[in-house]
């Protein structure tokens, strides 16, 4: 049960959002644009970063939605590449590029001030521009931000990880939303 | 030196605010809702909310912002000095003392936050509404913590600088105005 009284059932972010709307919108306007926007990291490149900071902020919730929806991006049917990524992105199989980001954003969990300048350019060697790393290092705090804030109110998650499989299109095709939105 | 290429005029997080005008766009319609919106918590005590969490972050930038801001909102700089040392003893509510220890384990992790501590909050009668806050707003400072930090952003030494940013938050918000980013 949530720390306070959210006067609806809905699970994580979703009971927040629903409690408050104007917050709301702000959230998903983020996400959005982080997320959903098109970029020269993929949709499922930045959902793997949001998946894997959440893991490691241990928010069942969060990590959940998005890793749901990374794989629902990389065609990751069976969730064995995130879950791969989540316990050693070294030996996944994705980008150098990619394990250089998710690097920077291992850091950027612990503290901004742990991302070293020697990862830093580890990533622009492997071909990463200003903005991937500026990206990588905003979605990665600000799902420092969102794991908080959902777990910090206490929020519950279902445990069954089909649920969140069967969301995934709906945000695929039409971004974040919040309850009562009109889209 | 800024991990990625900066505006110099633009130090901390205001020049990361204009390097990427969409994301920047909602990060600060938030921040203008939760320190400047209407509610029950003074704007002296959202920006205490903050302070400590931008303390215990250890971000210079942050802490130094916002401590200015707070001590311009309320007149004198002993309540934002006493808070960040000694909490017990600062010159504050204790329904706020308990909103701040809650920030502070939000900064840690969101796990943090005990039914315990929620419940003694309450007892001190803060709302839920309250509560909420204090939770998103300790939840936001760990994203601009993290992000100035993060980018190795530039952060001045100069005491008047603090002194001129906490003025421009204090009087015109958080949202962005052609002021705040003019080159001198």
């Amino acid at each position: 049960m949530a720390h306070i009284d959210l006067k609806n059932d809905l699970p994580g972010i979703r009971g927040l959002m629903a409690f408050d709307p104007q917050a709301a919108d702000a959230l998903n306007g983020l996400a959005n644009v982080l997320l959903c926007r098109e970029s020269s990291l993929t949709k499922g490149e930045r959902e793997m970063i949001a998946t894997y900071v959440s893991s490691l902020n241990d928010c069942l919730f969060c990590q959940s939605v998005h890793g749901a929806v990374a794989s629902a991006h990389l065609e990751d049917t069976d969730g064995d590449l995130i879950k791969q990524v989540k316990s050693n992105f070294a030996e996944a199989p994705i980008s150098a590029k990619m394990k250089a980001l998710l690097g920077i954003a291992s850091r950027v969990q612990r503290g901004g001030k742990m991302v070293a300048h020697r990862q830093i350019l580890d990533a622009i060697a492997e071909g990463a521009t200003d903005q991937e790393i500026h990206d990588t290092v905003l979605i990665a705090a600000a799902f420092c931000m969102f794991n908080r804030y959902v777990d910090g109110l206490g929020t519950w998650a279902p445990e069954d990880q089909q649920i969140y499989k069967d969301r995934a299109p709906g945000i695929v095709e039409g971004g974040y939303t919040h309850p009562g939105q009109n889209t | 030196m800024p991990h990625i290429s900066l505006e110099e005029h633009l130090p901390g997080i205001t020049g990361l605010l204009e390097y990427r005008l969409d994301t920047a766009y909602p990060i600060r319609d938030l921040t203008q809702i939760l320190l400047r919106g209407e509610s029950t918590l003074t704007q002296a005590e959202r920006e205490l909310i903050a302070t400590v969490v931008s303390a215990g972050n250890e971000c210079k930038f942050c802490t130094a912002a916002h401590t200015a801001a707070a001590d311009i909102l309320l007149g004198e700089c002993n309540t934002t000095q006493m808070v960040l040392q000694d909490l017990e003893n600062a010159p504050v509510s204790d329904k706020m003392k308990v909103l701040l220890q809650i920030a502070r384990n939000v900064q840690v992790s969101g796990k943090r936050v005990s039914p315990e501590i929620i419940e003694k909050a309450k007892t001190l009668g803060a709302t839920d509404l309250e509560i909420h806050d204090t939770v998103l707003i300790a939840s936001l400072f760990c994203l601009y913590n993290k992000y100035v930090d993060g980018l190795a952003s530039i952060t001045p030494s100069d005491p008047a600088f603090y002194q001129t940013l906490g003025n421009k938050i204090v009087n015109q918000g958080y949202l962005r105005s052609p002021q705040l980013i003019k080159k001198p």
